[in-house]
């Protein structure tokens, strides 16, 4: 029975595996991939030098950009994971399911958008831009660790036993160690996230980063850079234990959570700035609508899989390739080395910033954005594999080099790379929707044109449509992995 | 870099602290060139604005034209140096707000289209087919000299959308980048501030072999200071018209060199329908 399901589970892996490269391959015509600036070794040159010889800023405004940093990161993690946490013992429910799934389908950077407009460029707006999203994405992980737990001693607690005595005793003591070791992974995405959050005029690290980079001061760019990297790449060493408490209470003392609040504004916003245009003057919104649709909504949904499609593959491509070098099973203790520290690098940088660099590096096309998410997933892709592959036991006599991967490890692993490869689809998908603030014409694009021409109605509008893209990626991606039976779990930002 | 970089992030941490603000005349600017200038030029005015009208002036610098008006519309700044296109966005959704300065230059504002020396484009009187195919940067979206107008010209003289005419079109945030864009290939023609043109050419920082002017547009009236109208119920009866006279009275070549204008004459919102009925025509904001 086994043998018969995984014969059959092969071959459904193998086709599931040709439909993406085909559906990639289709998905060709439409992208533009060409490099548009004359001469790109220049500027590689000029960047890798400013790399090799950073100039240091004072050590003041490093040191402020990577206090604030910090401190968006540990209040919207902290708030995203109370409210998770609340959202999370009603997970049952259907309503709440759908309220995180909405929450989470929306891009942090998409959230500081609309909280900057509600509450200036505020701390709180900050704050607030990761703990929603992230309270969408505590729900989950939260609610399916409780429902995880073993029911026993929960049935035999006594007939008259508060459901809060019955969390405290019995459920929560079970999830804890899985719900503190995920929490404190999620504050690493939130260092992520704050610097990101940067680009759109909050002082962080992205801040600096964008206007240097954007300007082609590398040298004076590269310590910003390195700040990010170092605090990411040691970020499980000194955030643990007290010192997370102590992390959030100078947090809040640095960037005290508050905003200029203006209650006409906030009620503008709401009852007028985000209802379609149309309405507001009573007209017909049908071709208001159509117009949009036309103009952004479908160009924008079809370049966001177009190049979902195209990076998926190339993450795949690159996961495979790559997780041999950091494998027990290939190489040396220093080959190892070396692709574990480029690994590091390429998955602790956000894509935005990859994208970024590679856009100034190659021109404007959809090119810089496939290569962004593609390094950065494929580098978490093999990161994971290459983890997993170090557990399987090959007999003293298996081939060696080519061979042996193409025969014993990767046949072995094909399975967990699936696995993997689906659950990066939804984070590819939300992604390639920010990559449009860069210029390419997916939805992002279209949202952030939106927010520049104050037109909110088509924004929330724009936002509603990548929220509904998100979802259904995600429930697509959930229906192959049962029909492939891959139920692997893995949690990465 | 150091100090200026210091004066940037300090600024912008207290952009954060409403508490600070509270008696504070704030200002900010579109960040329509690089912005370690800006920086340092808007602090100058701030010195001389603080000056004259007795009270605590900050300048905060922004990272694109849409936060400016954001900071704007949320009363982070009570006052702004807009464009033409980011002044109407602002005064529609701020209303009571209006127009008091504009510089002797933005009466009748003008943009160039730049081309790479490698399109062969040469200048002419009119824009003609041989723009058709290439690729085209815009400079920030919200912009009247890198995008509104120049949009407006090219619709009125091809009747297509910009998207279908090249085969290309971006947007370089603002007008240093659109200039560093097409110098360096990336982008075959550009649409530029001419104000900054001139004074990166002047300045000597522009590869005039690489890259130069083919068309220039008409003009039309652009950037403009335009001030909060709850700015009196705040800082005193008569405090609007006092800036608006502190800015006409700013002569010191040092400061003017800052935008670069000659000098700043009154304005008024009506100088900007023009403006407004543009950006509608186009449709990037819709009739009020």
């Amino acid at each position: 029975m086994t043998t018969r399901l995984q014969l059959r589970d092969t071959g459904a892996m193998r086709r599931t595996t040709g439909l993406f490269i085909l559906l990639a391959l289709l998905c060709l015509p439409w992208a533009d991939i060409a490099v548009h600036t004359l001469d790109p070794g220049r500027e590689l040159g000029r960047l890798a030098q400013g790399l090799l010889w950073p100039q240091w800023p004072t050590t003041r405004t490093l040191a402020e950009a990577i206090a604030s940093t910090l401190a968006f990161a540990f209040q919207g993690v902290a708030l995203g994971a109370i409210a998770g946490f609340g959202l999370a013992l009603l997970y049952r429910r259907r309503a709440v399911r759908w309220l995180a799934a909405s929450l989470r389908a929306v891009h942090e950077l998409f959230w500081a958008l609309l909280f900057i407009q509600l509450f200036g460029l505020s701390t709180l707006a900050g704050v607030l831009a990761i703990a929603v999203p992230y309270a969408g994405i505590f729900a989950k992980v939260y609610g399916e660790l409780f429902e995880e737990t073993d029911p026993a001693p929960r049935q035999a607690l006594p007939a008259n036993a508060s459901r809060l005595s019955s969390l405290m005793f019995t459920t929560l003591p079970q999830a804890w160690p899985n719900l503190a070791a995920y929490t404190r992974y999620r504050l690493e995405c939130g260092i992520r996230s704050s610097a990101v959050l940067g680009f759109i005029g909050l002082p962080t690290l992205g801040y600096h980063l964008e206007s240097l980079l954007r300007q082609g001061f590398y040298a004076e760019a590269a310590p910003f850079f390195y700040a990010l990297l170092i605090l990411i790449a040691t970020q499980h060493r000194w955030c643990r234990g007290w010192m997370i408490p102590a992390m959030l209470l100078a947090a809040l003392w640095w960037l005290p959570p508050v905003a200029p609040v203006n209650g006409a504004l906030i009620w503008q916003f709401l009852t007028h700035d985000i209802v379609p245009a149309p309405l507001r003057s009573g007209m017909d919104a049908l071709p208001w609508f159509m117009d949009l649709w036309q103009g952004q909504l479908w160009p924008g949904l079809i370049n966001t899989l177009v190049l979902a499609m195209l990076s998926l593959v190339v993450m795949g491509l690159l996961g495979v390739m790559l997780f041999p070098t950091v494998s027990r099973l290939f190489g040396n203790r220093w080959t190892r080395g070396l692709s574990h520290g480029v690994l590091v690098i390429l998955r602790s940088l956000p894509e935005y910033l990859l994208a970024f660099i590679a856009l100034i590096l190659l021109g404007p096309s959809m090119l810089p954005a496939i290569i962004a998410l593609g390094l950065h997933n494929g580098a978490i892709i093999a990161h994971l594999i290459g983890q997993y592959s170090n557990t399987l036991v090959l007999r003293d006599d298996a081939a060696r080099g080519l061979n042996r991967y193409f025969f014993e490890v990767l046949p072995r692993q094909f399975r967990l790379f699936l696995a993997f490869s689906l659950y990066r689809f939804e984070t590819v998908i939300r992604e390639t929707a920010i990559l449009g603030m860069l210029g390419i014409p997916t939805l992002g694009f279209f949202i952030d044109s939106a927010f520049a021409e104050f037109r909110f109605d088509r924004a929330v509008m724009l936002l509603v449509a990548s929220a509904v893209l998100n979802i259904a990626v995600d429930g697509c991606a959930r229906i192959i992995r049962r029909r492939l039976h891959l139920q692997q779990q893995v949690q990465v930002c | 870099m150091n100090r200026i970089t210091k004066t940037l992030c300090v600024s912008i941490a207290s952009l954060l602290t409403p508490a600070v603000l509270a008696d504070t005349f704030v200002f900010t600017a579109i960040p329509d060139q690089d912005e370690r200038q800006l920086t340092e030029r808007f602090g100058k005015i701030a010195d001389y604005l603080e000056q004259q009208l007795e009270v605590d002036v900050q300048y905060i610098p922004v990272k694109s034209y849409s936060a400016a008006v954001s900071a704007f519309r949320s009363d982070q700044v009570q006052m702004a140096w807009f464009g033409g296109l980011t002044g109407v966005q602002a005064r529609q959704l701020v209303p009571g707000s209006q127009a008091i300065a504009q510089g002797v230059e933005d009466t009748a504002f003008i943009s160039y289209f730049i081309a790479h020396e490698s399109t062969g484009l040469a200048p002419a009187d009119s824009l003609t087919d041989t723009l058709r195919g290439k690729s085209f940067t815009f400079g920030s979206k919200g912009s009247t000299s890198g995008r509104l107008m120049p949009e407006f010209y090219l619709r009125e003289q091809f009747g297509e959308a910009p998207e279908t005419l090249f085969n290309r079109v971006g947007f370089s945030g603002d007008h240093s980048r659109t200039i560093a864009l097409v110098e360096s290939g990336a982008y075959d023609v550009g649409a530029v501030n001419y104000a900054v043109w001139d004074a990166g050419v002047e300045a000597g920082d522009i590869d005039t072999d690489a890259v130069q002017v083919i068309w220039e547009t008409p003009a039309y009236p652009d950037y403009q200071w335009t001030i909060r109208g709850d700015a009196d119920a705040r800082f005193g009866d008569g405090f609007t018209q006092r800036v608006q006279q502190a800015l006409l009275d700013m002569t010191d070549p040092d400061l003017l060199a800052a935008f670069p204008r000659s000098g700043f004459i009154p304005a008024t919102n009506a100088d900007y329908a023009p403006i407004e009925a543009t950006a509608v025509t186009i449709g990037i904001m819709d009739a009020q």
